[in-house]
C-alpha cells in the first residue's frame, strides 16, 4: 500500500541514480543515456517548422519519445531480464543443470547480437551488485565464528592469486611468440588483480543449487565478499603504479598500509552508519512507514561515503548491514522488516539478473582484441593458482578447525571460484593509458565466460561425483536423525565436561558489553529479552486476527493422528509408513530435540526467507504452557470456548506450511473439537483435505486413541508404497493443512494498530 | 595446580592408554586433561558422580545422565568387564576420553574401521543399560523421551510413537523378511552399525583437546 508504494518509488529512484552515478564513474563506453541526468529531457515542443502561418491546433494525440526514453529503456531492460528469469523456472529441468547466470549471459549474448546488428549502443553497466550483498544479513552473526577463516581465505588467498597470476603472466609475456611483450610487470599485476576477484553473485548462483555443506558455502561466499577490499586496494595500487615508470620499495609499504586503511576503514564506516541508523530507528515508532527508507538510505550513504574516501565500499555496506540487522531489527516493526527483506531480495535479484545480462550484451558489442596465447595462459594460471592457493591455505588453517577441510572440500572451494561481474566492471574502468586495455577486457570476459559456463555447469555433476559433503536436506532415516542428535549431545556434554574452550568466548564477552551498554542506547526499551517477548506479543495478536479472518472457511482437515495401538507390542508390527508420516516425525524430531550450539547456520537457499523457527519454537512452548494452565477449565465443557482456541493456534504460517503439521501434535489429550468437525476427519488419511467448517475452530486431535483404529482399514487399501519395506503401519500422521500459509506479518490492512 | 610429580610419574602410562587405540596424542593434551581432572575432582585422586553432576554447563544437556553414567561404565574401559564403578581415577577418565580422539589421518582402513567400531560401541553402551547386548524397545523409548524432554510440549505418547517408528525402521532394514508374527527383539550391535553406516563417525565424534580454557576454569564455573 502506501508503504510499499513509497518504498518502491524510492527504490526506483535510487536505482536510477545508481545507474547514472556508476555510468559516469568510469569510462564506460556508452552512452547518451548516461549523460543525461533528468528523466525530463527538454522536449522540443513538437518541432515548429512553420511558425508563423500555421494556426496551431491543439494536438489531440502526440508522442514524445525522447522525454521518456531513459526510464523507458531501463524499465524495458529490467522487465526483459525478469521475464527471462520467469522463463527459466518454467522449465525446471534446465535450471538443475545450468545455473541461472549462464542462461542470463546467453540471453544477453543474443540480445547483444541483435543490438549489434542494428548498431545500437548498450546501456550503462550496472555495478549495483552492491545491493546484492544484502544477502549477507541472512548469514549473519554466526559468521563471526568463521570470520577469521573467511578473512584468511579472502585476504591471503586473493593476494596469493593476484601476485601469482601476475608474475606468471609476466613470464609468459617475455616469450616473443605471443607478441605481448609490451605489457610490463605492473600492468600484468593490475590485470591479475582484476581477474583474481571471485564473484559472489556467480558463486551464490551455483553453490546454492548444488547444496554443498554450509561450512564450505560460508567460506566461499565470505571470501567473495571480503576480497573486495583486497581487490580494490590492489587495483588502485597497481593502476597507480602502472602509470609510474619506476617502482620503489617504499611504494610497496605504502600499498600495504593502504590495504589496511581500506579494509578497516570500510568496516569502521559501516559500523558507524549502522549505529546511526539504529539510533535513528529508536525514535521512529510514530512514523513506521518510513522505516525501510532509513535502512536503505543509511546503507547507501555508507556506500557512497566509502566511495568518497576510496575505501572499500562493499565492506562498508556489509558491516553496515550487519550492524543494522542486529539493532534495527528490534526497533522497527515487523512489517517494516518484511518490507525491507522483500525489497532487498527483489533488488538483489534484479541487479544480479541485469549484470549477467549486460555481460552478454557487452560481450558482443565491444571490439575485442584477441590473443590466443595470452588468454589461454590466463585461464590456465587462474585455475592453477587458485588451486594451489587453496591447497596451501587449507593446510595452514586446518589444524584450527574442528572439522578440517578434506580434499573434496578443497576441490569444491577451488572449483567454486567463479569470476563474474566485479572483474568485468573493473576491467571496463581501466584507464585508457594502458596500452592493451582491449586485450585485458577481452581476456576478462573470456575468463568470466569460461568460469561461469564451464565451471558453473560442470560443478554440479562433479560435486556429486566426488561426493563432497552435502548439506543434508534430504530426509534421513529416523534412526540416523536420532542418533546423530544423540551424538551431538554427547559431544557437547563431553566438551563441557572437559572444559573445552568455548569458541564463542569473545562473542560472549561482546554480548555482555552489548547488553549492558549498546542496547540501552540503540534500542528502544532496551530490555534484554525484548525481541522474543515482543515478537511473541505481536504474533499472539496476529493470531487472533487471523482466526477472525479465517472464520469464513478454508480451514483444513484435522490431522488424524493414529498412533500405534498401545496394545500392540513390538512383536506384532505389520505396519508401513507413509511418506507423510515420516516427514511429520522428522519435523517433530527436528523441532523438539534440544538444539545445542549450532556451529553453522542452516542455510536455506537464496529464494527462501529467513527462518524464524527459533522464536516460533519458543512461542509454541509458551502456547503449550498456556494451554496446560487452561486445561482445568476445559474439562467442564467439551465444547471448548472460543477464547481458549485462540491460544492454541500455532504461530503464524510460513512458507513451510507443510511442516506445520508437526505443531498439531502438541495438543493436550483433552482438547477436543467440535462435534461437527470430528466425525469428518475419520475419512481422511494422508491427503490434505480441506473442510470448511463454519466454525473458526481448528479441530485438534487426540493422540494415540484406540478409537481411531478403524481408519486403518481404509488406510491399508490406500497405502502407497514408500519403499521402506513390507511392513504396514497403523500410524498415519496425515498431512494437516493449517489455515492458509499466509505470510506471517502481512495480515491486516493498516491504519491503526501498527504493532 | 596439579600434582606434577604424580603426573610425570605416570605420563608414560597415560600415553600408552590413549595410544593403544591408534590415536595420537600429545603431551600437551594429556596435561590439559589432567588439569581438568584435578579441577573436577577437587585435587583428589578420584572422581565420583557428584563431581561430574556439579558441572553447570551440563545442566542443559538432555542426556547428561547417560553421559555421566558412561564414565563410570566398566564396559567403556576396554576390559570386558561389566557393571559400573563408583569412582574413577585419571586412567579410567582418560580411557573414556580416548573414545573421542580424532583418528590419525595416516591410519589405514582397518584401523579406521576399528576406531569406528569403538565409537559406535560407546554409543551403543549408552543405550543398552542392562547390558544384554540389544537395545530393546523400552530402552529406545527412554532415549527418545529424554531427547525430546527439553521441549516440554511433547507428549510421552508421541515420543513413544517415534521410538516405535524408529524400531520399525531398523527392523525393516535389517530383517526384511520377518514373518508377520515374528518378534523383533531389539537392535543388536550389528544392526546398530548397519543403520549408522552412512555417518562419518570418525570426524563427527571427535574432539581436539587443544583449546582448553584452563585460565578461566574454576570448579563449577566455565566460560560458556
Amino acid at each position: 500500500m502506501l508503504t510499499e508504494g513509497g518504498s518502491t518509488g524510492t527504490l526506483l529512484f535510487i536505482c536510477m541514480i545508481l545507474i547514472l552515478l556508476h555510468g559516469s564513474r568510469g569510462e564506460i563506453p556508452s552512452k547518451p543515456i548516461a549523460a543525461t541526468i533528468l528523466p525530463f529531457v527538454k522536449p522540443n515542443d513538437g518541432v515548429q517548422t512553420y511558425p508563423e502561418d500555421q494556426k496551431n491546433n491543439l494536438p489531440v494525440f502526440t508522442m514524445n519519445y525522447p522525454r521518456i526514453q531513459i526510464p523507458f529503456e531501463i524499465t524495458l531492460w529490467v522487465l526483459l531480464a525478469s521475464f527471462a528469469k520467469i522463463g527459466f523456472h518454467v522449465y525446471h529441468k534446465i535450471t538443475i543443470w545450468v545455473p541461472e547466470s549462464c542462461l542470463l549471459i546467453s540471453i544477453g549474448l543474443i540480445v547483444g547480437a541483435i543490438m549489434h546488428s542494428v548498431h545500437e549502443e548498450p546501456p550503462a553497466v550496472l555495478t549495483s551488485n552492491v545491493f546484492f550483498l544484502y544477502m549477507l544479513p541472512l548469514i549473519v552473526l554466526d559468521f563471526v565464528a568463521v570470520f577469521m577463516q573467511v578473512f584468511w581465505f579472502a585476504v591471503v588467498g586473493t593476494l596469493w592469486n593476484s601476485i601469482g597470476i601476475g608474475i606468471s603472466l609476466f613470464a609468459i609475456c617475455q616469450i616473443p611468440a605471443f607478441g605481448v611483450q609490451d605489457i610490463n610487470l605492473q600492468e600484468n599485476l593490475l590485470f591479475s588483480a582484476i581477474i583474481s576477484a571471485v564473484d559472489p553473485v556467480a558463486v551464490l548462483n551455483v553453490f546454492e543449487d548444488v547444496s554443498v555443506n554450509e561450512q564450505l558455502y560460508i567460506v566461499v561466499f565470505g571470501e567473495c565478499l571480503f576480497n573486495d577490499a583486497v581487490t580494490v586496494v590492489l587495483y588502485n595500487m597497481f593502476s597507480f603504479v602502472a602509470e609510474m615508470p619506476v617502482v620503489e620499495p617504499v611504494d610497496v609499504f605504502i600499498g600495504v598500509a593502504r590495504f589496511f586503511i581500506v579494509g578497516l576503514g570500510g568496516m569502521a564506516f559501516g559500523i558507524l552508519f549502522g549505529f546511526v541508523a539504529a539510533f535513528t530507528t529508536r525514535f521512529t515508532s510514530k512514523v513506521r512507514e518510513i522505516e525501510p527508507l532509513f535502512v536503505f538510505m543509511y546503507s547507501y550513504l555508507a556506500y557512497l561515503v566509502a566511495e568518497l574516501f576510496a575505501i572499500s565500499s562493499i565492506m562498508a555496506i556489509i558491516t553496515c548491514a550487519l550492524t543494522m540487522k542486529y539493532y534495527v531489527e528490534e526497533n522497527v516493526s515487523q512489517r517494516s522488516c518484511t518490507t525491507i527483506r522483500h525489497v532487498i531480495k527483489m533488488v538483489a535479484s534484479i541487479s544480479e539478473t541485469l549484470i549477467f545480462f549486460f555481460l552478454g550484451v557487452v560481450t558482443i558489442t565491444t571490439d575485442h582484441e584477441w590473443n590466443w596465447g595470452y588468454i589461454l595462459f590466463t585461464l590456465l594460471f587462474a585455475f592453477v593458482w587458485r588451486g594451489l592457493g587453496i591447497l596451501v591455505l587449507t593446510q595452514i588453517i586446518n589444524p584450527f578447525r574442528t572439522i578440517p577441510f578434506n580434499m573434496k572440500d578443497q576441490f569444491g572451494l577451488a572449483y567454486g571460484g567463479l569470476r563474474g561481474a566485479v572483474s568485468f566492471a573493473l576491467a571496463f574502468t581501466l584507464p585508457d593509458t594502458i596500452g592493451r586495455k582491449q586485450l585485458f577486457v577481452t581476456a576478462t570476459i573470456a575468463v568470466i565466460l569460461f568460469t561461469v559456463f564451464l565451471q558453473g555447469i560442470s560443478i554440479r555433476p562433479l560435486i556429486e561425483f566426488i561426493n563432497v559433503r552435502r548439506t543434508n536436506r534430504n530426509l534421513e532415516t529416523i534412526n540416523v536423525e536420532i542418533h546423530c542428535r544423540l551424538m551431538e549431545h554427547t559431544m557437547a556434554g563431553i566438551e563441557d565436561l572437559c572444559g573445552q574452550w568455548s569458541r564463542f568466548y569473545w562473542k560472549d564477552k561482546f554480548m555482555k558489553f552489548n547488553n549492558r551498554i549498546l542496547r540501552k542506547i540503540l534500542i528502544r526499551d532496551g530490555r534484554a529479552e525484548s525481541s522474543i517477548v515482543a515478537l511473541y506479543k505481536k504474533l499472539e495478536l496476529q493470531n487472533a486476527m487471523e482466526i477472525l479472518d479465517t472464520a469464513s472457511g478454508n480451514i483444513s482437515a484435522a490431522p488424524s493422528i493414529v498412533s500405534l495401538s498401545p496394545n500392540v507390542d513390538s512383536s506384532k508390527l505389520q505396519k508401513k509408513f507413509l511418506a507423510a508420516d515420516l516427514r511429520n516425525i522428522h519435523d517433530i524430531l527436528s523441532k523438539n530435540m534440544y538444539k545445542i550450539r549450532e556451529r553453522t547456520v542452516a542455510y536455506r537457499g537464496k529464494h527462501a526467507l529467513p527462518n524464524d523457527s527459533q522464536t516460533r519454537e519458543i512461542l509454541i512452548r509458551r502456547h503449550a504452557t498456556i494451554r496446560r494452565s487452561l486445561r482445568p477449565r476445559s474439562f467442564q465443557s467439551s465444547n471448548v470456548p472460543r477464547t481458549h482456541k485462540y491460544f492454541s493456534l500455532p504461530a503464524g504460517k510460513s512458507l513451510e506450511s507443510r511442516f506445520d503439521a508437526a505443531r498439531w501434535h502438541y495438543t493436550d489429550d483433552h482438547e477436543t473439537l467440535s462435534e461437527v468437525a470430528y466425525p469428518s476427519q475419520r475419512s481422511r488419511f494422508g491427503k490434505p483435505a480441506r473442510s470448511s467448517s463454519s466454525k473458526a475452530m481448528i479441530p485438534l486431535h487426540r493422540l494415540g486413541t484406540l478409537e481411531e483404529v478403524p481408519s486403518t482399514d481404509v488406510l491399508n487399501e490406500e497405502s502407497s508404497s514408500t519403499g521402506q519395506g513390507v511392513f504396514r503401519t497403523n500410524s498415519s500422521y496425515s498431512d494437516s493443512r493449517v489455515p492458509h500459509p499466509r505470510r506471517l506479518y502481512s495480515l491486516f490492512d493498516d491504519n491503526n494498530s501498527e504493532l | 595446580m596439579y600434582n606434577y610429580r604424580y603426573y610425570c610419574k605416570n605420563l608414560h602410562k597415560y600415553i600408552h592408554i590413549v595410544d593403544v587405540c591408534f590415536f595420537t596424542v600429545s603431551q600437551e593434551q594429556i596435561k590439559n586433561l589432567y588439569q581438568r581432572f584435578q579441577q573436577l575432582s577437587g585435587n583428589h585422586e578420584k572422581i565420583s558422580r557428584d563431581d561430574l553432576e556439579r558441572i553447570p554447563a551440563l545442566n542443559n544437556n538432555p542426556i547428561r545422565k547417560q553421559i555421566i553414567t558412561a564414565f563410570f561404565d566398566k564396559r567403556n574401559q576396554h576390559q570386558n568387564d561389566v557393571g559400573s564403578l563408583d569412582e574413577i581415577g585419571f586412567e579410567q577418565f582418560l580411557m573414556v576420553m580416548s573414545h573421542f580422539r580424532p583418528v590419525n589421518s595416516t591410519a589405514t582402513e582397518e584401523e579406521k574401521a576399528i576406531v569406528r567400531k569403538q565409537k559406535l560401541r560407546f554409543l551403543f553402551n549408552m543405550h543398552d543399560t542392562d547390558n544384554d547386548g540389544i537395545i530393546t524397545l523400552d530402552e529406545y523409548r527412554t532415549v527418545v523421551e529424554e531427547l525430546l524432554s527439553q521441549s516440554g510440549a511433547i507428549e510421552t505418547e508421541v515420543a513413544r510413537s517415534i521410538a516405535d517408528a524408529a524400531m520399525l525402521e531398523v527392523a525393516s532394514t535389517n530383517v526384511p523378511h520377518m514373518a508377520p508374527d515374528d518378534f523383533y527383539e531389539g537392535i543388536t550391535f550389528e544392526h546398530f552399525e548397519q543403520i549408522l553406516k552412512g555417518i562419518e563417525m570418525e570426524s563427527r565424534m571427535s574432539i581436539r583437546f587443544l583449546d582448553m580454557n584452563t585460565a578461566t576454569m574454576r570448579c563449577g564455573k566455565l566460560s560458556s
